[in-house]
């Protein structure tokens, strides 16, 4: 087995299976996020899309595949993992703690950078790294324009801000890749103009994989699109080509290719 | 009028150790989701290990940052070596929600078979390190003495400065994030497990508090079967289920109602039915507000 894969993308997984039971969910799935691309994942519901996003985060595991990380293999990770490996995720139903405050929310992404060991941290000796953390969120709450929800509690939120909380809380993390489920879904069309801009901008510091409903989002930000149909890629490549490929269209409108 | 006075001091004395008890068990339960009826042994254990220095040095005041300590590193070590393999073995099918109850059950009697294996069955002794004597105006003697007094500065400490480490630090956000929905904590980069046995260690420091604070109060003895101890331990059960075992907050507050009640029973009902009145209150908070007095809101879910 090689060790390198033939290439140096950020994300790349090859002959992904995963079952549920009889079922079959994914099958022989392939998928490659360039360095600083924004991918889009699409699909019919049901297509496989949030199973292959939780088998890439670890909340599935797979039966078989492989998963490489900047062309180096090692086994798909656990989700305490990602973190760590420069991955971050936001969930399709957001996944905000809706007792904390919206800092809270945002510091809890920013972990990574606790240097404080248990010990101290639990006697509460660590006041200058909690202050390094608080401002680290901010910063990123000041990125997506949600710097004065500070400390208002996530269950007080709309659901275009609790959108824009969730990916502060990602991007605090500072990851190399970032996986958004749905970030438009829910959101009106000023929302969307926003969200695209946001997307487009964090190219620059960041591969994006999207998986996304709204056509187009997809079209205005991926430079690649995967398409998922019962579990398995029915098509690949540029934005264009893939409106146009037979197989995505007979898959949409249901028409048997 | 002064009888009143009384049985209000009494009650908050016995209520603020019911509710160190009681936030021991809530931190347990909110960490790994398991009633832990074993703390009343880790409690008790920690006690020992207490007297032991009492034995040795002749000081109750080093005495009790021991028995927190050591009740910390014991329920760390419980969480680590044990609870976590059990509940990763037992996660699923009808035995899920009972083996680890059983579990805590079994806990509790092998640590007091652990405590009578090296303490003997005899009672051992603490002695106060304060009058228990009450201070007196005029005539009258208040039923608060020094060592009351000190219960009463040492629990409120102790609820401020897990209030602080609560609300205020990282350890804190991750302990109140990790209990409210484990695997969003985990992809977000929180490393649970580590957060769990922290909160197993901060219960096992309140335990310890309670154990040392309540022999000192009692009479001083101290043994394998403790009498004191099960009560301590069913009691801070209570008043946790009374304040919704979810909430530090409730529990505090479950604790001190539930003191007071017995209290004033106590005082003028009949000694002989506070225990029955403790478990009416328990089998009522179950009946009818099941989540407790104080419910936080639904929504541990994801």
């Amino acid at each position: 087995m090689h060790l390198m894969s033939t290439n140096n993308a950020a994300l790349h997984v090859e002959r992904v299976n995963v079952s549920f039971g009889g079922l079959r969910a994914l099958h022989d799935v392939y998928l490659e996020v360039g360095k600083n691309e924004v991918v889009g994942l699409i699909g019919p519901n049901g297509a496989g899309k949030t199973t292959l996003f939780n088998a890439l985060c670890g909340l599935v595991t797979p039966d078989s595949g492989e998963f490489y990380l900047n062309g180096k293999k090692s086994d798909f990770p656990k989700p305490h993992e990602l973190v760590d490996l420069g991955i971050a995720r936001t969930l399709q139903g957001v996944g905000l703690f809706g007792d904390l405050t919206v800092l809270e929310n945002v510091m809890i992404g920013a972990q990574k950078f606790s240097r404080s060991g248990l010990i101290s941290a639990g006697l509460g000796l660590n006041t200058r790294d909690e202050k390094q953390l608080k401002e680290r969120a901010m910063h990123y709450l000041e990125n997506v324009y949600a710097s004065k929800l500070a400390d208002r509690r996530a269950n007080t939120l709309s659901y275009p801000d609790t959108k824009r909380v969730a990916i502060a809380r990602a991007l605090v993390s500072e990851p190399k890749i970032l996986m958004l489920d749905e970030p438009a879904g829910g959101l009106g069309p000023q929302d969307i103009e926003w969200m695209n801009l946001l997307i487009r901008n964090l190219t620059a510091q960041m591969s994006v994989l999207i998986v996304e409903h709204h056509m187009d989002v997809i079209m205005t930000v991926c430079s690649k699109l995967y398409v998922l149909n019962f579990g398995e890629v029915i098509a690949s490549g540029s934005a264009e080509s893939v409106r146009r490929d037979p197989a995505v269209i007979a898959a949409y409108l249901g028409t048997g290719a | 009028m002064f009888q009143i006075l009384n049985t209000f001091l009494i009650g908050i004395t016995s209520g603020s150790i019911y509710a160190l008890m009681a936030i021991s068990m809530v931190l347990v339960w909110r960490s790994t989701r398991v009633v832990n009826f074993a703390q009343a042994g880790m409690a008790l254990l920690s006690t020992y290990f207490g007297y032991e220095v009492v034995n040795r040095f002749d000081s109750y005041w080093l005495a009790l940052p021991v028995a927190m300590i050591s009740g910390a590193v014991v329920a760390a070590f419980i969480e680590l070596v044990f609870m976590r393999v059990l509940l990763k073995h037992s996660n699923s099918g009808p035995i899920a929600s009972i083996a680890p109850i059983i579990a805590t059950l079994g806990l509790l009697g092998l640590i007091k078979a652990f405590i009578g294996f090296f303490w003997g069955n005899q009672d051992v002794n603490i002695e106060s390190p304060l009058s228990t004597v009450g201070f007196s105006i005029g005539t009258q003697t208040l039923s608060l003495s020094p060592m009351k007094l000190l219960i009463l500065i040492a629990v409120s400490m102790l609820l401020l400065v897990l209030t602080f480490v609560f609300q205020k630090t990282n350890i804190g956000l991750a302990l109140r994030a990790s209990a409210y929905a484990p695997e969003i904590s985990r992809l977000a980069g929180i490393k649970v497990d580590l957060v769990r046995t922290f909160g197993w260690a901060l219960a096992g420091a309140a335990g310890g508090a309670a154990g040392m604070l309540q022999t000192a109060n009692g009479n001083g003895a101290l043994s394998p079967d403790s009498l004191e101890f099960s009560l301590l331990l069913a009691f801070g059960f209570i008043a946790a289920v009374i304040g919704g075992l979810d909430s530090l907050l409730g529990a505090v507050f479950g604790a001190l109602l539930l003191g007071l009640v017995l209290a004033f029973v106590l005082t003028y009902v009949g000694g002989s039915l506070v225990f029955i009145t403790a478990f009416v209150l328990l089998l009522v908070v179950l009946i009818v507000r099941p989540a407790g007095l104080i419910s936080q809101k639904a929504g541990r879910r994801a």
